[in-house]
């Protein structure tokens, strides 16, 4: 077996599979009756905890590649990084479902117009008025338009140069749920804190990087002249 | 007929919560994909899992009417779903790691501003009162609820026993501090020992009980044993749990929370809808087990009975 068809029917479906353990896991304590005596609590702060989860394996593939030299890693960037965005999906969908469509009032019973236009109003409502929410959704948004241009074909209409630029919103996914997790803690920011410190070394990392390489591009100052 | 419930849960029962206890162990070396090492933790956390002793209350629990016609949580959901962060900061950490705590002998230091302090051993505190129970709401400041039947007996028959001083305006109330048995002291998640406090007459009013027992059994650690606070129109965390000392002072106690943010909880801390939490709205809670939130009530509930303490107050300066 090459090691080309060795990544490609192999690798990567055994990576595809590990990137579904946690839901796999969280449907298997839904059944069996699992999650605590609060499940759409339980459901929202797993859910979020693995998208932070998964943005941070996203960041750190490019750095482990330069560090490592193991080129192979961004053939699993675009697949993990969707798995963040599937992860914050079920995680805004539970959140839109167990808190906000939960906290309705029902005028006209649950099916009716107005039941749709007060979740809207609520959502809106909320992400307005409480910060880490805001934050939140800033995470939870910032990842839609690298899933939409997550194709090969978007890569080809942008060009790379553009595409690239888009997908750098990803560090502000990072910066976003990280401070989305740390305002919502009552007091034990101890995990908030370990996330932000990943996120810091990891963006810190490309800094450096551009920072040097910016460096060695400037032409020396005699040619300038 | 609620102390016959609690006796119809089997033995068998309660092993298997051993396993159910430790889930997230499992979970957790599951999700890193480590199936050998998963299938490892399972076994050895089996091996020393912690399940609690229940015991039921011995001698009489008088019926004391409160809160016919609610229906309480299961005792699996009161037991296994707290907060208590001496013992970690999950939901499901004081459930697993509350069996460190030894909670004989107990003693409790009665002082300050009383008449007659004293240190009470667990036993001397309680066998003067008659024990009742008493079904209350449990409004969280996280937007959950419960229905609990607690026993226990009124704080102001002890206060009178202890006989506070003229000058005594207000009670304080502190944990167990001890590392060791209560392994999330270790970090200074809050300042250590938590303290609790009550205004002389909030403490005094006939709502407001200690607590010695849930479901007519002894209080599993993780419920706060041997010996709690219960204030039932006011959010959880001003009932304080494992108590080993009652201060009577003329200041205003620094509470542990007030401490750790004071802009998010105040004094007072009662439940009301009218006073978001400056990152949540108070006005509606989840009840365990219901899936749409209930509007949450003004005192929780308890208005008739408390609202006059706290006449002429602004009660959303006074949060």
């Amino acid at each position: 077996m090459s090691a080309e068809t060795r990544i490609r029917w192999v690798v990567k479906p055994l990576v595809f599979a590990a990137c579904l353990v946690p839901f796999g896991y969280l449907v298997w304590r839904a059944f069996t009756g699992d999650l605590t005596a609060d499940p759409l609590t339980e459901v929202t702060n797993e859910t979020g905890i693995w998208t932070l989860r998964f943005v941070v394996v996203t960041l750190a593939l490019t750095p482990l590649r330069r560090v490592s030299g193991w080129n192979v890693l961004v053939r699993f960037r675009r697949m993990i990084g969707l798995f963040a965005f599937f992860y914050g999906s079920l995680h805004f969908l539970t959140y839109v479902v167990g808190d906000r469509f939960a906290s309705l009032d029902f005028p006209d019973g649950f099916v009716a117009v107005s039941t749709l236009r007060n979740l809207v109003a609520s959502i809106w409502e909320d992400i307005a008025k409480r910060p880490y929410i805001t934050v939140g959704s800033i995470a939870f948004f910032s990842m839609i338009p690298l899933a939409l241009t997550s194709t090969k074909g978007w890569i080809r209409r942008l060009g790379g140069r553009n595409w690239q630029r888009i997908h750098r919103l990803i560090y502000l996914t990072g910066i976003a749920g990280v401070t989305h997790y740390w305002w919502r803690v009552k007091a034990d920011t101890l995990h908030p804190a370990v996330y932000a410190a990943i996120v810091v070394i990891l963006l810190g990392f490309r800094l450096v990087l551009s920072l040097k390489r910016s460096r060695w591009q400037r032409p020396p100052v005699e040619m300038r002249a | 007929m609620l102390l016959k419930r609690a006796s119809d849960v089997r033995s068998s029962e309660i092993t298997d919560q051993k396993v159910y206890l430790r889930r997230r162990e499992f979970i957790q070396a599951a999700a890193m994909g480590t199936i050998g090492a998963a299938a490892g933790t399972l076994g050895a956390t089996q091996a020393n899992a912690q399940s609690w002793p229940r015991v039921k209350i011995a001698g009489p629990i008088q019926d004391s009417g409160w809160g016919k016609g609610e229906k309480p949580n299961a005792y699996q959901d009161i037991t296994t779903y707290n907060n208590f962060y001496e013992f970690g900061t999950e939901k499901g950490d004081p459930a697993l790691n509350a069996h460190t705590l030894k909670t004989k002998p107990w003693t409790v230091k009665v002082d300050g501003l009383v008449a007659k302090p004293a240190e009470y051993q667990l036993e001397d505190l309680i066998k003067p009162h008659a024990l009742e129970d008493r079904i209350y709401r449990l409004r969280c400041v996280e937007r959950w609820s419960m229905v609990i039947p607690w026993v226990g007996f009124p704080l102001a028959n002890l206060l009178k026993r202890i006989e506070p001083g003229t000058t005594a305006k207000f009670v304080e109330f502190t944990t167990l501090f001890n590392p060791q048995q209560m392994p999330g002291q270790r970090r200074e998640v809050l300042d250590w020992p938590y303290v609790e406090g009550l205004r002389l007459d909030e403490a005094m009013h006939p709502l407001t009980i200690l607590a010695v027992g849930v479901y007519g059994e002894y209080l599993p650690n993780q419920n706060g044993a041997p010996l709690r606070l219960i204030v039932p129109w006011k959010y959880g965390f001003k009932s304080i749990k494992s108590i080993v000392r009652i201060r009577l002072t003329d200041r205003q106690p620094m509470t542990a929370w007030q401490r750790s943010a004071p802009a998010e909880y105040g004094f007072y801390s009662n439940v009301n809808p009218e006073r978001d939490h400056p990152r949540w709205s108070q006005a509606r809670e989840r009840r365990i087990g219901e899936f749409l939130m209930r509007p949450t009530l003004k005192f929780n509930g308890y208005g008739d009975q408390v609202a006059s303490l706290y006449a002429g107050m602004d009660l959303k300066r006074n949060y």
